[in-house]
């Protein structure tokens, strides 16, 4: 049975289950996709790629960030039927590059995309600690290492 | 989010078809020289000339001749560009304003591409080395001098009379003060937005950028002995990462960074910036090495407070003192707490709480006594409210820490090698080592050069909600008392904000113009059982409403981790992996306790009777709800309501 209590200026609630179970009748305001205040994803509204996106971690800003913002930027706009398949050269560049710095970009020859890297996309405003969504960029072997800071919250796109 | 997946989705096999295609290519290339490799896709192909026999000798040709001309081509190209360097240079020399790099950069974007145009390769691109192929003879090394002479007030490597004396460069585009997390946030933000960008982060430490949090958390729970080195510490996943934001590989040096191809981000270390010429926009270091700038960001964060008891008390007191922020401070500590018998934290703020229960914990093998002493009733007892407070008081005990509430400090002094600790109520504690953690006094020591404002209720350099104090000079971090519109001034010293404001003043560096928006978080953990994360204005003399649910054994942080083995967990909620439901071993039905127990919940702290701070008290992955609450700044009438929002009984 939920019950209140108030302790000078604080109010103290239990609630069971059961009684959460009822629907919010809470209003919260709607979202607009477009406010440019807010936190964008990986695509801005207009199509263009966010470079400074959390979920890209520090793959376009680091040593080989501008070989993968063109690799990146050829397989986003392509048009082939094979996407991106014109865009080998960029990919390669970007791998030469990043082989060139293997404690930034640690080579893993046979692994896969890194599974964190899909569960994270589209994070929210603050740098991710662990190995994020860099991982799954370029190359399946190169699961970059992941770029700072903190905890972030999840702060979807739209 | 899920737009983000997908593409990712999508890269991935081509990037691995391409690259092992790649790879194979250029080895098929390497050793048939001539042959047609398989299985090339259809876009052209960068190794391995086609055709074979008599083609050629005639494609031989053809690439020598366009070579040729490439080469002499380029050649002018340079010749011209540095008499238009030069020129620039003396120009500069004799104006007063900064000059701007947008006019300088054009001229060499253009050049490259006009040099690419002449190789057969024909991939349009900004860096003229970036596709050399191994078949074609790519444009020699000096192309990449080509872009950076116009960059940069030094002189180019090739036509050098004078020696570059300049160890650090004389200008830099984006100049940021301090090497904290708000630092490296901009830089990032600053590359991600500005191809080619160049920054230069001046701190006065001697380490690369690195995060906090962990110094008073989870590098304490390390079973590594090393851990003082190595600063490696176990995230909430399992992995282990190193608290520095990125390894020295990700930079580059002050040195090259004028002249490097593609720009990167220089770190100076142990030189602090001691004056700074506004209108000339331009900084003097404390070797009186002078820097100007485009744009500068002023991230200098702050220094621990202390009491003016022990900083009144002596030498002797003074030694035995620690004020924990950095990582030498850690590392003394670490040492320190080894070789003594008992240690006092003074302050019960976040701080002082983390680190008396990671130092609690450690008591039980070491048997080393630890004191926790504060004027407040309870830990945490400005954030939290009385009875949660009181609450966390006491697992803060359990976790093998003595509590002295309600104390303050009167005088401190050395005795017999002892610190003896007066009370203003006549109790005596005597101990071998003090912890002040008592607040951060922000840095504005610029402020006086600069003409910066300085406020005066929060401290820290005023600007505005687009973090902006004057037209080339943004702060961000603890530093920064800004403009919040929902909430209104204020000044935050948490790691999320340092992150959300360093990232925003990046993105306002390159031309955003955006206000503080994204509602920065936070969070604690003090022990196993006790995990919150916050948001907003989360001040306890505010007026409260907490909803609670009963808990079960499976709502701590403890049992959320339990999965991946760590102890503590600090982060917070969208890494999904974490939170997946614990099948706890034997989960302790939800009963009602004659004693409230304050297993989980939501607690929103009110102004005005809108909701301005939320708590989540382990409670895990609702962040993105809760930011919604307060952004939407709205009157609810029924606050149980709002937090059904939450699903507070659901994992």
């Amino acid at each position: 049975m939920s019950y209140c209590r108030q302790e000078g200026k604080d109010r103290i609630i239990f609630v069971t289950k059961e009684d959460h179970e009822i629907p919010s009748n809470a209003e919260l305001i709607a979202e607009d996709p477009d406010d440019p205040y807010e936190e964008q994803g990986l695509i801005l509204p207009n199509g263009d790629i966010n470079w400074n996106c959390p979920c890209l971690g520090g793959m376009a800003s680091g040593p080989c960030g501008s070989q993968f913002k063109e690799a990146f930027s050829c397989f986003h706009y392509s048009k082939e039927e094979v996407k991106g398949s014109e865009c080998i050269d960029n990919f390669r560049n970007m791998q030469e590059c990043m082989q060139r710095y293997p404690e930034l970009y640690p080579q893993e020859e046979d692994k896969e995309s890194s599974p964190e890297a899909e569960s994270n996309s589209g994070s929210g405003s603050a740098l991710l600690p662990e190995s994020d969504s860099t991982s799954a960029t370029s190359t399946p072997e190169a699961t970059a290492s992941s770029d700072s800071t903190s905890p972030t919250d999840n702060q979807t796109a739209s | 989010m899920l737009t983000c997946r997908t593409v990712w989705k999508k890269l991935a096999p081509l990037a691995r078809a391409s690259s092992t295609v790649c790879r194979q290519n250029v080895r098929r290339a390497g050793l048939t020289n001539g042959r047609i490799p398989a299985q090339t896709p259809a876009a052209h192909m960068s190794t391995g000339p086609t055709g074979g026999g008599g083609d050629n000798h005639l494609y031989v040709l053809l690439v020598g001749t366009v070579a040729l001309g490439g080469g002499v081509y380029m050649y002018q190209t340079l010749k011209g560009d540095q008499k238009r360097y030069q020129a620039r240079i003396d120009e500069i020399a004799s104006r007063q304003q900064k000059p701007t790099t947008e006019d300088q950069a054009t001229p060499i974007q253009s050049e490259p591409p006009a040099v690419e145009a002449a190789d057969t390769e024909a991939v349009p691109q900004p860096e003229p080395q970036a596709a050399p192929s191994p078949e074609e003879p790519s444009p020699p090394a000096p192309d990449a001098e080509v872009v950076a002479p116009s960059e940069t007030t030094e002189p180019p490597a090739g036509v050098d009379s004078t020696p570059a004396s300049l160890k650090v460069p004389s200008h830099i585009p984006y100049l940021l003060i301090g090497g904290g997390t708000a630092s490296f946030a901009a830089a990032r933000s600053i590359r991600a937005r500005d191809p080619g960008a160049r920054v230069l982060i001046v701190t006065d430490e001697p380490d690369l950028p690195y995060m906090r949090p962990p110094l008073s958390k989870e590098l304490w729970f390390s079973d590594d002995p090393s851990v003082t080195e190595t600063l490696r510490f176990k995230q909430w996943n399992g992995k282990e990462r190193s608290i520095y934001f990125q390894p020295g590989s990700f930079y580059i040096t002050p040195e090259e960074l004028n002249t490097a191809e593609n720009g990167g981000v220089g770190v100076l270390t142990s030189k602090r910036v001691v004056h700074m010429d506004v209108r000339g926009n331009k900084v003097k270091l404390d070797d009186d090495t002078e820097i100007s700038y485009d744009k500068c960001l002023i991230a200098t964060g702050g220094v621990p407070r202390n009491l003016q008891v022990i900083e009144r008390a002596g030498e002797e007191v003074m030694l035995k003192t620690t004020l924990f922020r950095k990582i030498e401070d850690f590392r003394s500590l670490d040492k320190v707490s080894r070789n003594i018998k008992s240690i006092t934290i003074i302050g019960g703020g976040f701080l002082g709480s983390e680190l008396a229960c990671a130092l609690g914990r450690r008591s039980n093998e070491s048997g080393l006594e630890v004191i926790q002493m504060y004027p407040e009733k309870g830990n945490m007892g400005k954030v939290l409210p009385e009875y949660l407070s009181n609450w966390t008081t006491e697992k803060v005990k359990k976790e093998g820490v003595k509590i002295i509430s309600e104390a303050l400090v009167k005088s401190v002094i050395c005795k017999d090698d002892k610190l003896e600790i007066q009370l203003k109520d006549g109790r005596l504690v005597k101990t071998d080592h003090i912890v002040a953690a008592v607040g951060l006094e922000p840095n504005v020591d610029l402020a006086k050069s600069a003409g910066l404002e300085v406020d005066s209720d929060f401290g820290g350099y005023r600007v505005n909600a687009e973090l902006q104090a004057r037209s080339n000079i943004w702060v961000a971090g603890d530093a920064a008392c800004f403009y919040d519109i929902r909430l209104g001034r204020r000044r935050v010293e948490h790691h999320d904000h340092a992150v959300v404001s360093g990232r925003l003043a990046g993105e306002n560096m390159t031309g955003a113009n955006k206000p503080y928006w994204h509602q920065s978080m936070f969070w604690s953990d003090l022990g196993p059982d006790v995990g919150y994360e916050a948001i907003g204005i989360v001040d306890s003399s505010l007026p409260t409403v907490g909803v609670f649910a009963k808990a079960t054994a499976k709502d701590t942080p403890k049992a959320a981790t339990e999965k991946s083995g760590t102890g503590i967990r600090s982060e917070s909620e969208t890494e999904d992996t974490a939170t997946s439901p614990v099948a706890s071993s034997s989960p302790a039905p939800a009963m009602v306790e004659h004693k409230d127990d304050y297993g989980k919940g939501v607690i929103f702290y009110l102004r005005d009777k809108v909701v301005v701070g939320i708590i989540l008290w382990n409670v895990f992955n609702r962040m993105p709800i809760a930011r919604k609450i307060i952004k939407d700044g709205e009157e609810h009438a029924d606050l149980n309501e709002v937090a059904k929002l939450f699903n507070i009984h659901e994992d």
